[in-house]
C-alpha cells in the first residue's frame, strides 16, 4: 500500500493551485506604483567596434527619462567567473571583463550596449530603436568556428586574448603519459568525433528584472527571475555594483523554469538597479522571446573526438578525450566549470576503466555566453562515452548490452575512485539494466522489429547507462578544483507558538515542487501534518544563506540543511519535555509527534512543547534560551551519484529520414525517493528535454555571427507530438551513504541519460536496414540528416 | 486611444487602448489579470491561450480593439463557482501536469476547447491538438495524461503513481 502523506507519499503538489488559476506571482506580473520601463539597445553584429553613440534624440523623445551606456559603467566591476580553471602549463585561465553593457567593442549579436529607461514600454522602445539608429559600430570580422578561432591569431574576440583561447585544461594531467600508453597497447582502438550540439534553454517565462531604490534608506530591492537569489544579490551586489549586500534585497518570486539559464548573473540585472538609484523610481525590464534566444545562456557546444582503448572481447582499457569547448563572447558565472569538471570528471562513467584523460580546450567565440544547461558537462561526457561504446560493439561485432554488463563496476566495488578524480560511494548498475532490459522487453525486439518493417518502418533499440555527479557539492574539494564559492546550504526551521511552521530554505522551486516535497520529510520527521508546514522561499530578506537550485542539489543539500535543523528542533524540544515532565533528557523519546518519559505514558505533545518555547512560564530559563527556531547549514561530504539504464526505440523512415521514438525506458537510481509522482515529473522533462536535443533542437549561427534559429519558428522546441510516453521506474535504489535522507538527486538524469539512448537507437535501425556504412551522426538527428547518411 | 469593452470571465469590463493593444496586454496590464501569460514573441508558445467567444485563440496575436463585445475567458474563470478547481483543472494537478506552471494556463485553456471539441481525445489527438503549446518542464506525459484523464478516460496504465 503506497504511503499517503511523509516520506515517499506521491503527495499532490500544493503550488499547483495557483498556477492552476492563474494566481501564481511571477516577476513581469507585478505592478509597481511609479514603475517605467526598460529597453535595451542590442548589438546587430557579433564583432565590432563603438565608434559613437549619440544619444541626443532619442533622449529628447516622448517619455524618455534616462539613457545608459557602457561609458556609464565602465568603472564598475564585471560580473565574475566563478570558477578559476588552470591550463595545464599551470598558467591561469584568462578572463576577460564581462560590463553591464558593452563598452568599447561588441563581442555578439544581442550584446547590449545602451539601455532607454521611459514611462511606458512602447516609449522606451520607440527610443531604444532610434538610439540604434543613432549609434555607429564598426563591423568587424566575426569569429564563429572554434578551430578557426584558435588558429587565427590575428582576429580576436578580446583585444589582450590573442589566440581566443581561455584555457588548455588536462584532466589528470599526470595521467596523460600512462594513458597514451595503455591506448597504445590496446588491442583494438576505436575513434569517434562528434558535435555536442549547442541548445538554448528556452525555460518558458523569459527572463524579467524589476529594478526599486528608497532614496529615503538606500535600500535597494531586485525582483528577479533566478534560481538562487543569495548568489545573484553576492554577484550583483559585492563584485559588480558595489552595493553592501546589507542594502540589496533580492526576491525570485514565482520562476518559470530555469534549466540551469536563471543561475547566472546578467547585466539587465544590475541596468535596472542603477536605474532605478538614479530615478527614484522601480525600472522594470522583460525578455522579448528573441531577447532570450539571444542573451539567455546557451548549453552544450562540445566539438569532441573521443577514442577508447579495448579487448577483442569489448574490456575497456583506456578512454583519451580532446575537447573543443565553446564559452562564448565572455564568461558565464559557470561557463569554465561546465566543461571541466562537470564533464572531465565523469568520463569513466559507471565502468572500471583504469586510464582516462581528459583535454578542454575552452575558446572564446562572438557567439552568446555558453554555460551549465540541464545536466551540465555531465550529458556532454555521457554522449560522448555512450556512443564510444556503442561504435565499440559494432566494429567487434559484440552484444551492448552484453559489453555494458562487463564492464560496469559491480556493487562490491564501492566505494570506488574513479581514475578522473571522483569517489563514488554506492550503486547497483547492474540493477538498473537489468531492470531496464525487463521493462523494455529486449527479447520481444525481433518481433516489433517485424512489425515495424511490415510497416515499411526500420525499427532500432538504443542503450545508454549512465552516472552522474550531482547533490552539488563538496565546498572542500570544489575549492581545490578553482571555485570561488561555496556549495553549501541551508535552512532555518521556525516552529511558531501554535505549533505550525515556517521553513526558510536556500534552495529555490522554479517548478521542483519543493513546497509539497520539503513539508513531506518535516512533517515525516516531527509527525504532524503536512499541511502545517510552509516554504518561504526565493527572498534573501527572510531566508539563510543558501546557494539555490541547481545540479540537482535541492534535496540533497539543502533538504539536508532542513533535516539537520528538524533534528536541532527535536533536540531542544526534549530538553523543553525533560523540565516540563520533570525527567532527565536522556529518558526522552520523540515519536510520532509526541515528547515521552521511555517507558511511562507521560508524554508531552509538539505542540505543547511549542507553545511552552514561546510562553515560558514553566520552562528551564535558566539554562535554555526560549523559542523554538533553529538553521542548519550544510556542506555535503561528497557528490551524490545517481545513476541508471535507459533503453530507446525509434522508427525511421528511410524514404524521409524521420525519426520516431517509439518507447522510452528509464531505470534510475535516486537513492530514496520522496515523492514518486514529483520524481517521476522529473524524469519526464528530462528525457524530453533529451528527445529535443537529439531529435530536433540546434542552434545555427552563420559565417557572420548571425543567429539564424532566434525564434520558435526555427528552433524547433520539441512538442506534444514529438515524443511519446515515457516508461519510468526508480525502483532500484541505494541509497546515498553520506546524506540522512538517503537522496541523490533526479532533476537532471533525464537529460543526461537520453540522448546517447536515442541515437544509439537510430544507429542501429539504420545498421539493420543495411545502411552499415552509417556509423555515426550528429545530433541534431533531424529528417535531412538520417537522408543524407542513408544516401551519403 | 479608444474605448473598448467585452466580457471577461462573466463580467462586462471597458478600459482604453492604443490601436496596437494586444489583447494579451489588455487583459494582464489593462485588467490586472495576469494568469495569461506571454512566452514568446511569434503566436508559437501557446502561454496566452484564451477563449473568444468559447474558441481557443493566442491573445498575443489578437488587438484588443478586435474582440470589443466579445465574450472573452482566462484561466482565472475556469475554476468553478464555488472556487473549487474545474475537472481539466483537477486531473493536471491529481496527474502532476504541471511543474513551473507558466505554460500551465495555456495548457489547461488549450485543453479545455479540446474537451469541448472532442470529448474523448485519442492520445495522439491530445498531441496534435496541443502543438500550439510548448512546455519545457513535463515532457508533455503528464500533461496528456491529465486532459485524458480529465475525459473521463481510464490513464492507469499510463504509469505507476
Amino acid at each position: 500500500m503506497p504511503k499517503d502523506h511523509g516520506i515517499g507519499a506521491s503527495t499532490k503538489r500544493r503550488e499547483d493551485i495557483r498556477f492552476l488559476t492563474g494566481r501564481g506571482v511571477y516577476t513581469d506580473d507585478m505592478a509597481l506604483h511609479g514603475q517605467t520601463f526598460a529597453v535595451f539597445v542590442r548589438s546587430t553584429v557579433a564583432h565590432g567596434r563603438i565608434k559613437s553613440i549619440n544619444t541626443a534624440k532619442a533622449a529628447g523623445m516622448p517619455g524618455v527619462l534616462a539613457i545608459f551606456t557602457g561609458e556609464d559603467f565602465k568603472d564598475v566591476g564585471g560580473n565574475p567567473a566563478g570558477w578559476l580553471i588552470n591550463s595545464r602549463d599551470g598558467t591561469p585561465m584568462r578572463e576577460p571583463k564581462r560590463p553591464v553593457l558593452a563598452h568599447g567593442k561588441v563581442r555578439h549579436v544581442g550584446d547590449a550596449y545602451a539601455a532607454v529607461i521611459a514611462e511606458t514600454y512602447a516609449q522606451a522602445r520607440d527610443a531604444a530603436e532610434q538610439l540604434a539608429e543613432d549609434s555607429v559600430i564598426e563591423e568587424l570580422p566575426a569569429i564563429i568556428d572554434m578551430k578557426a578561432a584558435v588558429a587565427d591569431a590575428s582576429n580576436r574576440v578580446h583585444d589582450e586574448i590573442p589566440d581566443n583561447l581561455c584555457f588548455d585544461w588536462g584532466w589528470i594531467e599526470d595521467n596523460r603519459a600512462a594513458v597514451d600508453a595503455a591506448m597504445q597497447a590496446a588491442p583494438h582502438k576505436v575513434t569517434l568525433e562528434l558535435v555536442n550540439n549547442r541548445l538554448v534553454p528556452n525555460a518558458m517565462e523569459p527572463r524579467a528584472s524589476i529594478g526599486e531604490y528608497n532614496p529615503g534608506t538606500g535600500d535597494y530591492k531586485l525582483t528577479t527571475t533566478s534560481q538562487n537569489p543569495h548568489l545573484t544579490r553576492l554577484l550583483v551586489a559585492a563584485f559588480v555594483l558595489g552595493i553592501p549586500e546589507n542594502k540589496l534585497t533580492v526576491v525570485a518570486p514565482d520562476v518559470g523554469g530555469g534549466f540551469g539559464s536563471k543561475i547566472y548573473h546578467y547585466g539587465e540585472e544590475a541596468l535596472v538597479l542603477a536605474a532605478a538609484k538614479k530615478l527614484g523610481r522601480p525600472v522594470r525590464w522583460t525578455a522579448e522571446r528573441s531577447e532570450s534566444f539571444l542573451t539567455d545562456a546557451h548549453g552544450r557546444d562540445h566539438v569532441t573526438k573521443i577514442e577508447l582503448g579495448c579487448t577483442k572481447d569489448g574490456q575497456i582499457l583506456a578512454i583519451r578525450t580532446e575537447t573543443l569547448a565553446n564559452v562564448g563572447a565572455y564568461l558565464s558565472n559557470f561557463s569554465t566549470a561546465t566543461p571541466t569538471f562537470l564533464h572531465g570528471t565523469l568520463m569513466a562513467g559507471p565502468y572500471k576503466v583504469p586510464h582516462v584523460y581528459v583535454n578542454v580546450k575552452t575558446v572564446f567565440t562572438n557567439t552568446a555566453p555558453v554555460d551549465a544547461y540541464r545536466g551540465a558537462g555531465r550529458p556532454e561526457a555521457t554522449f560522448s562515452l555512450e556512443r564510444v561504446i556503442d561504435k565499440m560493439c559494432r566494429e567487434l561485432n559484440l552484444d551492448p548490452f552484453e559489453v555494458r554488463r562487463k564492464n560496469l563496476l559491480t556493487p562490491d566495488q564501492f566505494p570506488y575512485t574513479t581514475p578522473v578524480g571522483l569517489v563514488y560511494d554506492t550503486g547497483n548498475y547492474q540493477a538498473t539494466l537489468d531492470k531496464a532490459m525487463a521493462m523494455a522487453d529486449v527479447s520481444g525486439f525481433a518481433k516489433r522489429a517485424a512489425e515495424s518493417k511490415a510497416r515499411g518502418k526500420l525499427r532500432g533499440m538504443g542503450l545508454s547507462t549512465w552516472i552522474e555527479a550531482c547533490g552539488i557539492a563538496p565546498s572542500h574539494l570544489v575549492g581545490i578544483l578553482g571555485s570561488r564559492v561555496g556549495l553549501y546550504d541551508a535552512a532555518t526551521v521556525r516552529v511558531n507558538a501554535t505549533g505550525n511552521i515556517s521553513v526558510m530554505v536556500g534552495a529555490h522551486s522554479h517548478g521542483q515542487g519543493h513546497e509539497t516535497v520539503f513539508p513531506q520529510i518535516v512533517a515525516e520527521k516531527l509527525g504532524i501534518p503536512e499541511s502545517s508546514i510552509e516554504i518561504v522561499h526565493g527572498d534573501t530578506s527572510k531566508i539563510p544563506f543558501g546557494m539555490g537550485s541547481y545540479g540537482s542539489r535541492s534535496l540533497a543539500v539543502c533538504g539536508t540543511a532542513m533535516a539537520k535543523a528538524v533534528d536541532k528542533i527535536i533536540a531542544k524540544g526534549k530538553k523543553i519535555a525533560a523540565h516540563m515532565l520533570e525527567a532527565s533528557e536522556g529518558d526522552i523519546t520523540f515519536e510520532d509527534g509526541k515528547f515521552q518519559v521511555a517507558g511511562t505514558d507521560k508524554a508531552k505533545t509538539f505542540g505543547e512543547i511549542a507553545f511552552s518555547a514561546y510562553v515560558p512560564h514553566n520552562y528551564p530559563l535558566e539554562t535554555l534560551e526560549p523559542g523554538l527556531e533553529e538553521t542548519a547549514f550544510y556542506d555535503p561530504a561528497n557528490f551524490t551519484y545517481p545513476a541508471g539504464a535507459y533503453i530507446c526505440e525509434v522508427e525511421v523512415d528511410e524514404g524521409t529520414g524521420k525519426v520516431d521514438v517509439v518507447a522510452f525506458h528509464c531505470a534510475d537510481d535516486f537513492g530514496n525517493v520522496m515523492n514518486p509522482l514529483i520524481v517521476e515529473g522529473q524524469v519526464h522533462g528530462g528525457v524530453g528535454q533529451g528527445i529535443g536535443q537529439a531529435l530536433c533542437e540546434f542552434t545555427a549561427y552563420d559565417e557572420t555571427g548571425q543567429l539564424l534559429t532566434g525564434s520558435y519558428m526555427d528552433y524547433p522546441m520539441p512538442r506534444a507530438e514529438d515524443v511519446p510516453f515515457y516508461n519510468v521506474d526508480y525502483s532500484c535504489q541505494t541509497p546515498c551513504t553520506h546524506n540522512p535522507l538517503g537522496v541523490k538527486g533526479c532533476g537532471e538524469a533525464g537529460a543526461i541519460g537520453s540522448p546517447p539512448a536515442v541515437v544509439n537507437a537510430v544507429i542501429d535501425a539504420l545498421q539493420r536496414g543495411g545502411h552499415t556504412h552509417v556509423t555515426h551522426i550528429d545530433m541534431p538527428v533531424s529528417p535531412s540528416r538520417v537522408w543524407s547518411a542513408i544516401n551519403g | 486611444m479608444t474605448k473598448v469593452s467585452m466580457t471577461v470571465n462573466g463580467k462586462a469590463v471597458s478600459g482604453e487602448v492604443e490601436g496596437r493593444t494586444l489583447l494579451s496586454s489588455f487583459l494582464r496590464e489593462g485588467l490586472g489579470l495576469t494568469g495569461t501569460h506571454v512566452g514568446c514573441d511569434t503566436s508559437q508558445c501557446g502561454a496566452c491561450v484564451v477563449h473568444v467567444d468559447g474558441k481557443p485563440v493566442k491573445s498575443c496575436t489578437v488587438f484588443a480593439a478586435d474582440v470589443a463585445g466579445a465574450s472573452v475567458k482566462t484561466i482565472e474563470g475556469m475554476a468553478n463557482a464555488d472556487g473549487s478547481l474545474s475537472v481539466i483543472q483537477q486531473a493536471f494537478q491529481d496527474h502532476h501536469g504541471l511543474q513551473c506552471g507558466f505554460c500551465t494556463p495555456g495548457m489547461v485553456m488549450s485543453s479545455a476547447a479540446l474537451l469541448a471539441e472532442n470529448p474523448k481525445p485519442t492520445e495522439a489527438e491530445v498531441r496534435h491538438y496541443l502543438d500550439g503549446n510548448i512546455c519545457r518542464c513535463t515532457g508533455y506525459h503528464n500533461i496528456v495524461k491529465a486532459v485524458m484523464a480529465a475525459s473521463g478516460q481510464d490513464v492507469s496504465a499510463l504509469a505507476a503513481e
